[in-house]
């Protein structure tokens, strides 16, 4: 690859993209003036999901390969600032897209664990990995550790790590997918989840890492473009400054922080309707306290009494006939009461932990560690816990960065070292404009909650909460709890999604915005769908058939297989999440988790310790992945065992038992055992110096 | 290529290759050493830093912006100064490669 034409390659690139994210912008201005004439949500819903998902099948269909490097690595001449924005769409998942914003404004501070955790873990990529790996120049994250390690056990291990936290992580990702393409086109969740796996492997199927790196780049594009434009409209609203990231400090956040005191102030106004509003969620709180102690004291029988109480009260309310709604409400409560010991007690509980939520005070929103207990004592232990939480999951989150295979293979797929060095700094620079906005989207929509909804009157509610509360009641739910009227905070539930998707509706943008962040949820999740599912199809046709099964086999038949398994793989992965299996955030967590213990140790050793040996790779490896696999599987409740915790760390952050035993079984394997011969010393140096030859090559491994 | 070169010239590169790793971690160590205190020391710290005002409380704003900027930072400063290291040292790929 001659440096002028990478050059000229380059050029037209930008020619092409220019070309692109014009003709995008012209779509969604005629897609603006169909709204004008009248076209309905609906349509314009599923004209942004159907365009840009054959918009992605066409640049996969312009982009099929038969070749075996174009498949694998994109050819190796994706320019430095391409493969960082491709890095960027690989990275952000729904989950950043749509759920980031809204978990910052439901846990303040504490929330930016993600944020920083995200980020921060492109340092270590920088650092440790992208250079190396780019040097070493071969297709997959195992292929490195079979190389460098030797025989076939690393490379196994690398392999079942990968496929592992590539499939956790890409249910989620399916997952969102359906979700959105559910909410904006109306069709079913399941049939949402086929449409859109039938966008991601047009592309991938056909060609490959090529296909997945160009139309990465193109959802890049619609991706920011859907995130920047309502969050820059409603600071412009709200603030009159253009530029969210400095108002939403300096302007918004001072104004939240005072709004947060007036709340928690029961001598204002506002503090004493709220007062009256957490009375009320106290007394539920009781009262289910006071049901759960008779359940432990009469067990069935008390049950029984009490279906009787309230089978009397509707007689009683129909004697006196009392008015029609207080009858149905009493009669409900009869249906509804549970008669299985074991039903009841569940809901109660869940009624307590609800109604003792929302009768606690506002938490501040910038305020790190925030914590409640009745002593100081109690105070700083909590605080001690939450801190040491919070830092525990940033260090998991980013080392599981530094260490996701789907992210670590985009810098196989630059020209040269140098270039794996820039677009890291690219990479991390595309993904940090939409992280370091979701912050501040989270303050300035706080703000319109604290300042306008906070107040309002039930029956002039702002037109977004009445029709985000008829859609879906886990997004939006109020309820005027105190029967004054006037809407107080402690009224209103908010579920985090909501945040994103309905900014453009606070903003009071028309509904094409909406439709364009749509289109951006689904890229988001669509790109990181499918640089995982290549992933896994790479490892399992690459690592597994060709380099120990069949390592004869000719070109067209790798690609065959690899083909044949990227379709197994993702029909299994849609199947998986057509069942609705558990908590998104539990998975992502998970995944995070899994590649930090699994494989950071392993390959920063194989680069940076020259003594480091097979024995030590498997060793390593296989305790940090089981002693992360242990601790979540005995520590997540929805396992059902439910263990006592170390150190007070959640099970989201196992990670942080996974890694340093990952480290130490490397360092006690490889010195347990004789050193590594010259060819692994030379393949090292071949990695750590840029215009060293040879190396992989002389190990016999197939060259570029 | 090396089987060509006589004795000397080897250990002459040696000599070379010993310098850019060596100052490589020194550099390594440097940025990894500034990672560490912008996200953990501030972050342990988070609350005493909310004392001090910076476009917003300061340990508020080191999480959500601070922090994110100086990684971009980082990075950018090493892959520059490697970038440049590699010429420096005749390190650069060659176009046979």
């Amino acid at each position: 690859m001659a440096g002028p034409i990478q050059a000229q390659f380059a050029t037209s690139l930008k020619k092409y993209y220019s070309f692109y994210t014009g003709g995008f912008i012209a779509f969604v201005v005629v897609a603006g003036v169909l709204e004008q004439l009248g076209v309905s949500n609906k349509a314009l819903g599923y004209l942004f999901f159907f365009a840009t998902i054959l918009l992605y099948a066409g640049i996969g269909f312009m982009s099929k390969t038969a070749d075996v490097a174009e498949y694998y690595v994109a050819g190796r001449r994706v320019p430095a600032l391409f493969n960082g924005m491709a890095a960027g769409a690989d990275w952000m998942s729904a989950a950043s897209f749509i759920g980031l914003a809204g978990t910052l404004y439901l846990s303040g501070y504490d929330g930016l664990a993600f944020v920083m955790g995200w980020t921060g873990g492109y340092c270590l990529v920088a650092l440790f990995l992208a250079p190396y790996l780019r040097k070493f120049g071969q297709f997959t994250i195992p292929d490195f550790l079979g190389a460098r390690y030797g025989g076939n056990i690393p490379r196994t291990i690398g392999v079942f790590a990968a496929v592992l936290c590539s499939f956790t992580y890409v249910i989620a990702q399916i997952y969102g997918v359906g979700i959105i393409t559910a909410r904006f086109t109306g069709l079913e969740f399941g049939v949402g989840v086929f449409v859109g796996l039938a966008g991601i492997l047009v592309c991938s199927f056909l060609g490959g890492m090529k296909a997945v790196t160009w139309t990465q780049v193109a959802q890049y594009i619609i991706l920011i473009f859907a995130y920047m434009i309502p969050v820059v409209w409603l600071s412009v609203k709200h603030t009159g400054n253009p530029v969210p990231q400095i108002s939403a400090y300096t302007t918004a956040l001072p104004k939240v922080s005072a709004l947060e005191k007036e709340f928690n102030d029961k001598t204002t106004p506002k503090g004493a309707a709220e007062e009256s509003v957490r009375a009320i969620f106290h007394e539920r709180a009781t009262a289910a306290e006071d049901r759960l102690k008779g359940l432990d004291a009469g067990g069935a029988a008390y049950l029984v009494d009490e279906k009787k109480k309230l089978q009397a009260r509707v007689s009683e309310l129909k004697v006196a006939s009392a008015d029609v709604r207080a009858i149905d409400a009493a009669e409900r409560a009869v249906r509804h009461f549970p008669i299985d010991p074991a039903v009841a007690r569940a809901a109660w509980i869940n009624d307590r932990e609800a109604a003792t939520a929302r009768a606690g005070p506002v938490k501040a929103h910038a305020e790190p560690f925030p914590v409640s207990g009745n002593t100081p004592e109690e105070v700083d232990k909590a605080r001690g816990i939450a801190k040491k939480n919070f830092l525990a999951l940033i260090l998991c989150l980013m080392v599981g960065t530094a260490a996701l295979p789907h992210i670590l293979m985009r810098y196989y797929t630059t020209p040269s070292v140098k270039e794996a060095r820039t677009s890291v700094t690219w990479s991390l620079f595309f993904i940090f404009l939409l992280y370091f906005t979701a912050p501040a989207l989270a303050i300035l929509v706080k703000f319109e909650v604290y300042s306008h909804l906070v107040g309002s009157s039930f029956t002039d509610l702002p037109a977004w909460v009445s029709n985000w509360a008829a859609v879906d009641k886990t997004l939006m739910n109020i309820a005027d709890i105190n029967k004054d009227g006037i809407v107080q905070l402690a009224e209103i539930v908010i579920g985090g999604d909501l945040i994103v998707l309905a900014t453009p509706e606070i903003a009071g943008l028309p509904y094409v915005i909406s439709g364009l962040v749509a289109a951006g949820g689904l890229a988001a999740a669509l790109s990181t769908a499918d640089g995982l599912l290549l992933t896994i199809a790479n490892a399992l046709s690459h690592d597994v058939y060709y380099k120990m099964i069949d390592p004869a086999a000719p070109t067209t038949r790798r690609l065959v297989v690899s083909k044949a398994l990227l379709l197994v793989v993702a029909l299994l992965a849609a199947y998986v999440t057509s069942l609705k299996p558990g908590d998104i955030l539990a998975l992502v967590g998970a995944a995070f988790s899994l590649a930090a213990s699994a494989f950071f140790p392993a390959l920063v050793l194989g680069i940076f310790w020259k003594r480091a040996n097979q024995l030590g790779a498997i060793l390593g490896m296989a305790a940090g992945l089981l002693v992360c696999i242990y601790y979540m599987v005995v520590t997540y409740p929805l396992f059902g065992i439910n263990a006592p915790k170390w150190w007070d760390i959640n099970p989201i952050s196992a990670g942080i038992f996974g890694i340093p035993v990952g480290f130490i079984g490397v360092i006690i394997g490889s010195l347990l055992s004789p050193a590594p011969g010259r060819e692994v010393e030379e393949l090292v140096d071949h990695v750590r110096y840029p215009n060293q030859a040879g190396g992989a090559r002389a190990m016999g491994a197939s060259g570029t | 290529m090396e089987l060509k070169q006589n004795q000397l010239a080897q250990q002459n590169l040696a000599r070379k290759r010993g310098a850019y790793w060596n100052r490589n971690l020194w550099l390594t160590a440097l940025l990894l050493t500034v990672w560490f205190v912008v996200t953990f020391v501030a972050g342990w710290f988070a609350r005493e830093l909310n004392e001090i005002t910076f476009i917003g409380p300061l340990g508020f704003y080191m999480g959500a912006q601070g922090a994110l900027i100086i990684y971009v930072a980082i990075i950018w400063f090493y892959a520059h100064y490697m970038n440049k290291m590699d010429e420096d040292f005749g390190a650069h790929e060659g176009e046979g490669e």
